[in-house]
């Protein structure tokens, strides 16, 4: 590793609210790999889900105002660990690389932007820019024996033109990290498939059928446990799950996992410090398996 | 010299937006120009009667046509020219219409840019000398590269047509794609029933000579009168002594070699004979799985062989063919599957090839003619057709159609009722496309006899259940989602230009389409020509082709040689380089930029000076920008010509 890894970071609404237990991980994470996070000071909404289907303008403007002050800290990349606020500084910063678009938005602007920060997901600079094996030289608690299905959701890596990191049909960066962790994973095959999102509202039988088939495919490979990126997806698969087993008639009981939560415990971080608590379905039992592979195989 | 001036209208193709009577008018004026019109067609009869008559009534002894471009006309008229007595090369063209009247709308712009054209033309005619072309003998034998089925029926119908034949294949067996196939669509008959016999022929035939497991390497000369050096690869085994008897490939503990002819479907021998059919049908051995080859030990194959044949320490030969034309024949390779991460091809073993479906349904397969899907080798009851896995997709760099996958896929969901009759088939399709005669009946017959279940709507995953496939995808008729359980996945995978296609154009000279596909002459009008003389086309190579076009297109090249060897000899172009021996200083600059070799040295008077071979001089120019003398020329684009052009353009 040459240099120190220096990001500014982004935490997104859902990081300082549902999904705090990410922002935990993450930030624990970072800092037991040397990872050195600068918080966007000031930092706004990107505008989430609805804002770009109202108005891709203003939508931009949301990001590309997070993107200026990033300009103003004097840093180059800014990491968010919320692929739905990845995507959205991501689309911003394409669109503001056509000259009269830029103009609109920055009209709108205090200050205007001017194009210079990539956005990235912490997921990808952990994989390209620290590696995997750094991570698996930093291991203390090899999560041996716990089988893990590696759940991307529909937006980590799509559209591929925009996120422009790993396979946008089979991404392995997760799976990868997850096996120097000393996990078993198992091939999850619906990995990228929609978890029905924010339709939780609106539509939420849709919800209960698309993360129901999520978690059958799930039990289906055998997995105990599956690990997100994405805080929507952990919300829809753990939050709802009681709710998913009432509408499918199914007895899921299956803890799922922000990807940087695993990592921390296998880091040596303690659970409180990678907030376990947080989680609806309780992971004990899986944790408690984790170390005693010869155990769970006979089973 | 007295110029005559002919501005065609072209229809409204160049009417439409240049002043064709104004540019006749305005040409008169311009020196040595004696007479000038426009007309409507400068190419048809009346077109062409009118030049003639201008030329005797007018005296006229160089004529300019203000219209297309050279390459559709300028023989059309060199001939008119001909024919009123002059000499064909004091003409020239003014191309005003895909250099002006498509390219431009301002009618006013493009008036003056047709003058321009006009006035650099006449006055490169004053410049023009008469040339004269010299006659030269043909070597009346033919080269076939690629022995699929439009390589062999090229092959067949020059030998029959009684030209010696010289047949060259990169495989250790001609048969290519087709020989792969089960059956064959509309008729479902053995495709190697009615192929193996024109196999046969080949191998019989006293007028072919077939070098199979043997590539192109250097192609040299010219029209009437090639060199092709061959590579005769080395298949470890004397094929003069094989007899082709089998023992060895039965004997051979080494079983675990890459299979090609089955599509990697199962695996084979080392030393192998691709199938029963093969021609020749000689033994090879794949040296990267002989144990004898690899670590020394073994050699099970020379003790058993009767004939003494194996020789393990064989290396590549070459061979020079000398033949009068070459017909290109090198197909086509199927698109990489793989490329479909959501489709699981090259993930899950039951999603397969189209082709790899093909070998399974044949006999002589590696299943031995049963459907068994790859994973645990049951019969499959619900097959599902992918259709367009690399045809009609931007996204993966193939956006045209690769015509046949419709047709085989309904062929293939026929057979599989046949295999297998209480199987249902599946087919998501974009659009049927089946052009043929008796084609759409074919794929109706399939929906409606054979009861396979057609859905229009582009699969988005495949992902494994169980022991099954999972196969979601839209259903754009009935406006909703469908997922199909299977036992079996086949990818309609698409064709792309065959490997190394690229390699062997350059090698040939001719040229190849963005996607690799060898350029025809003419769309219409040249389909099996090349832009080099005496290269012809035939079958995929060209462009995805189902059989019966391969084999009219393998009649047709055919034919082109043929009328190519009736004449005992050909007329050379005389638009080659000329070395002013006077002013030549010797210093053999021309000699090392020329690409074709046209130019050597020789001993004039005790000085050195450079000579230009005429047959092989393909009059690039090169040599005459290089030249510090300005001593080599070629003829009819000399500097001075070229010098009036600029000349008049810039008005010096």
């Amino acid at each position: 590793m040459s240099g120190t890894l220096n990001y500014a970071y982004y935490p997104g609404c859902s990081g300082t609210g549902t999904s705090m237990e990410y922002d935990m991980s993450t930030r624990a994470v970072c800092s037991v790999l040397g990872i050195k996070l600068s918080d966007v000071p000031d930092w706004s909404c990107c505008g989430s889900t609805p804002a770009h289907t109202v108005d891709h303008t203003l939508s931009s403007a949301l990001s590309a105002r997070n993107l200026s002050l990033v300009e103003d800290m004097g840093m180059e990349t800014t990491i968010t660990p919320c692929p739905s606020c990845l995507t959205n500084l991501k689309t911003s910063g394409k669109r503001m690389e056509k000259e009269d678009f830029r103009e609109k938005v920055n009209k709108l602007l205090d200050k205007p932007y001017n194009g210079t920060v990539a956005t990235k997901s912490v997921l990808q600079i952990l994989v390209e820019d620290l590696g995997v094996e750094a991570i698996r030289e930093k291991v203390v608690k090899p999560l041996e024996g716990l089988k893990v299905a590696a759940y991307y959701g529909c937006i980590m890596n799509r559209p591929p033109e925009v996120m422009e990191f790993d396979d946008p049909e089979h991404p392995m960066s997760m799976d990868n990290i997850m096996e120097a962790l000393g996990a078993d994973v198992v091939p999850f095959p619906l990995k990228v498939e929609c978890c029905g999102a924010s339709f939780g509202i609106p539509r939420k039988d849709l919800v209960m059928k698309l993360s129901g088939k999520l978690l059958d495919a799930a039990e289906d490979i055998g997995a105990q446990a599956i690990v997100t990126a994405c805080p929507l997806c952990q919300m829809n698969l753990d939050l709802r799950q009681g709710q998913i087993n009432m509408a499918t008639g199914s007895h899921h009981k299956i803890p799922v996992f922000y990807y940087t939560q695993l990592m921390g415990l296998a880091l040596g971080l303690t659970e409180k410090e990678v907030g376990m608590g947080k989680l609806c379905v309780s992971p004990k039992a899986v944790l408690k398996a984790i170390g005693r592979k010869e155990k769970t195989s006979a089973k | 010299m007295r110029i005559g001036v002919f501005v065609c209208h072209c229809g409204s193709n160049i009417e439409g937006t240049v002043d064709t009577a104004k540019v006749a008018e305005t040409s008169k004026d311009f020196p040595g120009v004696a007479f000038a019109t426009d007309t409507m067609y400068a190419c048809s009869e009346p077109g062409q009667e009118g030049i003639i008559n201008a030329i005797k009534e007018h005296d006229l002894d160089g004529v300019v046509v203000a219209s297309c471009t050279p390459r559709m006309h300028e023989p059309t008229f060199r001939r008119t020219l001909e024919r009123a007595g002059l000499n064909r090369y004091l003409f020239e063209m003014a191309n005003i219409r895909e250099h002006v009247s498509w390219i431009g709308r301002d009618r006013e712009a493009n008036t003056n840019k047709a003058i321009d054209l006009v006035r650099m033309a006449a006055a490169k005619l004053l410049n023009d000398q008469p040339l004269e072309s010299k006659q030269f003998s043909i070597n009346k034998r033919v080269m076939i590269i690629g022995g699929g089925v439009a390589g062999i029926q090229a092959a067949l119908d020059c030998a029959d047509g009684g030209l010696e034949v010289v047949l060259v294949e990169k495989t250790t067996t001609i048969g290519g794609k087709m020989a792969k196939l089960d059956k064959t669509f509309p008729t479902v008959d053995c495709s190697s029933c009615i192929l193996g016999p024109r196999m046969v022929d080949i191998a019989q035939h006293p007028n072919i000579t077939l070098y199979a497991a043997s590539e192109v390497e250097e192609v040299g000369g010219y029209v009437g009168n090639f060199d092709v050096k061959i590579k005769k690869k080395a298949t470890y085994v004397n094929w003069d002594a094989c007899t082709g008897c089998g023992l060895c490939t039965e004997k051979c503990p080494s079983k675990k070699a890459d299979d090609p002819f089955n599509e990697e479907l199962g695996k084979t021998t080392a030393i192998n004979i691709p199938f029963p059919q093969a021609i020749p049908k000689k033994a090879a051995i794949n040296p990267d799985f002989c144990m004898k080859i690899q670590k020394g030990k073994c050699g099970v194959c020379a003790k058993i062989c009767p004939s003494n044949a194996i020789d393990y320490e064989q290396k590549d030969e070459f061979v020079t063919e000398s033949v009068g034309a070459i017909v290109a024949a090198t197909g086509f390779d199927l698109f990489d599957w793989t490329v479909y991460g959501e489709y699981g091809g090259g993930k899950y073993p039951d999603v397969i090839t189209s082709l790899q479906y093909e070998r399974m349904l044949s006999a002589s397969g590696p299943t031995g003619g049963h459907v068994k899907r790859p994973s645990d080798g049951k019969e499959p009851k619900n097959v599902v057709f992918i259709q367009c896995v690399g045809s009609r997709d931007k996204s993966v760099g193939r956006p045209y159609c690769s015509g046949f996958c419709c047709m085989y896929t309904a062929k293939q969901a026929i057979l599989t009722k046949d295999h297998i009759p209480d199987s249902q088939s599946y087919v998501f399709y974009m659009d049927i496309r089946s052009p043929g005669k008796m084609y759409d009946e074919f794929t109706r017959r399939a929906q409606e006899e054979y009861g396979a279940r057609y859905v229009r709507g582009r699969v988005s995953m495949v992902y494994p259940k169980g022991e099954n496939l999972m196969v979601r995808g839209a259903d754009t008729l009935m406006g909703g989602q469908v997922e199909v359980e299977a036992d079996l996945v086949v990818l309609a995978v698409g064709a792309e230009a065959a490997k190394g296609a690229s390699g062997l154009a350059e090698k040939l000279r001719i040229s190849y389409d963005s996607y690799g596909f060898y350029m025809e002459g003419h769309p219409k009008l040249k389909p099996v020509e090349t832009n080099t003389a005496g290269v012809y086309l035939a079958g995929s190579c060209q462009g995805p082709k189902d059989i019966p076009s391969s084999v009219a297109q393998g009649s047709a090249a055919a034919a082109k040689v043929l009328g190519l060897f009736s004449k005992d000899q050909l007329a050379s172009d005389p638009q080659i380089s000329q070395v002013n021996i006077k002013r030549c200083i010797g210093c053999g600059k021309c000699i090392s930029t020329c690409p074709f070799g046209a130019i050597k040295e020789i001993d004039f008077r005790g000085m050195k000076k450079a000579e230009v071979i005429e047959t092989v001089c393909q009059g690039c120019g090169i040599c005459t920008s290089t030249c510090p003398q300005g001593a080599i020329q070629l003829q009819h684009f000399t500097d001075n010509q070229i010098l009036a052009e600029v000349n008049a353009v810039c008005r010096f």
